[in-house]
């Protein structure tokens, strides 16, 4: 504003000051540029101190224990006297759990999706999927009591010798959470299929059955499996719903009635424990945190990659 | 061929149902768990419930530490996050220009926001408590969360400033402004709201998070409200972690109740939120 008022009083006299004004707005400029630069490097910064954060205590961690022991052991006991760290109970933890939740999240996504794009009304459409989306949007913790207080409850009326805590309620309530992620994302790729193929299909005498099945559904594939890649990965890192559910007891098994261990559960367990800074229970976090980091990072960018390959089909 | 008509009607009308019901059963359990915990706490949604100090009696404890906490946690998390998260989305908008830095500024951001919330813990806990000596404080809190919610704040930032027509930013430029000048006296009042809806969306997220703030030392039991950015804090999620962990079933009332209260601040944050979206889409 300073300066349109500046320029309407330009005189001769006044043009070294000018050319001066002129050079503070060029390093005004400027400066707000590499500021706004710096901004964006935050994030940079942030994976960067992630990354380095982890792998500095996880070098340590096998400077004492041996690579061998930890990928072949099969027990976890690094806060018992006699100390093992085999940490395949506790990704079975995690792969249990997780699998539980797709299983229950992977049809009700799909569905609903083909109802959002295929089904619904526009005016409908925009009730439903904030609506659905609600339930990414609950807080894990409470969904944490959901699975202990209520669902493991009446799951021990159906299921007999369910122990209080388990693999089975939390993974089906991890799956109701996670429902909106897969079926906002499958809703995305089947609605950019482009029209003129549905048309295609119903020209060729198809009806709309054979249509979405046939032609819409293998169309936005790669977009759907993008969307349950994502879904997996926000299914291991997930952390309250197994802490408060599946208990604190890494067991090398697949049933998924009894107590087990998830890594991001033993990471929470350790940090409440307060484990003194440099100890070897200290560095368990940092190894089990790195394991959980490389399993979603490349979901992560599978998905990503995924999706990229969908927008070019399209 | 009559009959193939048919069985094709009415295999789609199956498929029109059960797709409906893959919507409806998923928002039933939801209300159903929703009702449920309102009346396993109903009992405790009491005035004092919101002004007590926790304690070791379950009738007797409340939430006004731990809610306290996380309206100063989410103060301060907005102070940190938004500058640098709408400056982030500011340069990516409007400056960048596709390079490899900007590139690779955006595949960060979209796998960051994939990150375990719990990772960011263990982040905050080495860089904040420990090698800046922040201690577990309020303001370790603040910066961990922040983190956290950047990437909400600059994608959605990023759909704003989008939103804002290119003419406008032109007529700018013909009345002789500069680039920033434009972005701050055009783009930026323009895309307010757009912005506001993702702050407000970050601090949802930022409310509701427990896992990081295990390791930011939020503890459970405070005698006091947090005086300083230094402070000791509790925050809402943590405490009810805690009342759940107990086996006395007073405690999951507390919980419970906790729950209800958490679900109302954010109800109300999210109504806010789809009322300036709606006032940004009328605007554009």
């Amino acid at each position: 504003m300073m300066d349109n008022t500046h320029k309407q009083s330009i005189s001769i006299e006044r043009i070294p000051l000018e050319e001066a004004s002129r050079g503070i707005r060029l390093f005004k400029e400027g400066l707000i540029k590499y500021l706004l630069v710096f901004c964006s490097l935050v994030s940079i910064f942030t994976t960067v101190g992630i990354i380095l954060v982890l792998a500095f205590e996880t070098i340590e961690f096998f400077k004492v224990v041996p690579l061998r022991e930890f990928l072949l052991d099969t027990e976890w006991t690094p806060l018992f006297y006699e100390k093992h760290f085999g940490i395949w109970p506790l990704l079975l933890g995690t792969v249990l759990t997780s699998a539980i939740a797709i299983v229950v999240a992977l049809p009700f996504g799909i569905f609903a999706a083909i109802y959002l794009s295929e089904f619904a009304s526009e005016r409908v459409r925009k009730i439903v999927k904030p609506a659905l989306e609600l339930l990414a949007g609950v807080p894990t913790v409470i969904y944490g009591y959901f699975a202990l207080l209520i669902v493991t409850p009446f799951l021990q009326n159906v299921i007999p010798n369910l122990s209080g805590f388990n693999s089975i309620s939390p993974g089906i309530v991890m799956g109701i959470m996670i429902i909106p992620l897969i079926s906002s994302l499958s809703e995305d790729a089947i609605y950019a299929v482009p029209q003129g193929l549905r048309e295609g299909a119903y020209a060729l005498g198809g009806r709309k059955l054979p249509t979405i099945f046939r032609v819409v559904i293998p169309t936005a594939s790669s977009g759907i499996v993008a969307a349950v890649t994502l879904a997996i990965s926000r299914a291991l890192g997930e952390t309250m719903i197994v802490t408060i559910a599946a208990g604190q007891q890494p067991r090398f098994t697949l049933d998924p009635r009894v107590p087990i261990e998830t890594m991001t559960a033993f990471i929470v367990q350790v940090g409440l424990g307060d484990a003194p800074t440099g100890t070897l229970e200290y560095k368990t976090l940092f190894v089990v945190g790195s394991m959980l980091f490389l399993m979603t990072f490349v979901m992560n960018m599978w998905s990503q990659r995924l999706k990229g390959r969908f927008q070019q089909e399209i | 061929m009559k009959s193939g008509w048919r069985s094709g009607r009415l295999l789609e009308s199956i498929l029109k149902v059960v797709s409906l019901l893959a919507v409806i059963i998923p928002l039933l359990i939801l209300t159903f768990f929703l009702i449920t915990v309102f009346l396993d706490g109903e009992s405790r949604l009491v005035p004092q419930f919101l002004t007590s100090y926790p304690s070791y009696k379950p009738e007797d404890a409340g939430i006004l530490p731990a809610l306290v906490g996380s309206i100063y946690l989410i103060i301060l998390t907005s102070v940190i996050a938004v500058p640098i998260g709408v400056g982030s989305a500011i340069y990516l908008e409007e400056y960048g220009n596709g390079g490899w830095l900007d590139n690779l500024i955006e595949i960060n951001i979209s796998n960051l926001a994939g990150v375990p919330s719990i990772l960011y813990g263990l982040l905050g806990l080495e860089l904040f408590v420990r090698a800046l000596s922040m201690g577990r404080s309020l303001l370790a809190g603040a910066f961990t969360m922040a983190l956290l919610v950047l990437p909400i704040v600059i994608t959605a930032s990023r759909e704003a400033l989008r939103a804002v027509p290119s003419s406008l930013r032109e007529a700018s430029y013909a009345l002789g402004a500069s680039r920033w000048e434009t972005i701050w006296q055009v783009v930026l009042p323009m895309s307010a709201s757009g912005i506001l809806t993702g702050v407000i969306l970050s601090v949802c997220r930022a409310m509701g998070e427990t896992a990081p703030l295990i390791f930011l030392g939020a503890l459970t039991y405070l005698a006091f409200l947090p005086d300083s950015p230094m402070s000791p804090f509790t925050a809402l999620p943590i405490q009810i972690f805690n009342w759940i962990s107990r086996p006395q079933a007073g405690f999951a009332e507390n919980a419970a109740a906790g729950i209800v209260v958490l679900m109302v601040v954010l109800l109300l944050l999210n109504g806010i939120a789809i009322y300036f979206r709606n006032k940004m889409q009328k605007r554009i």
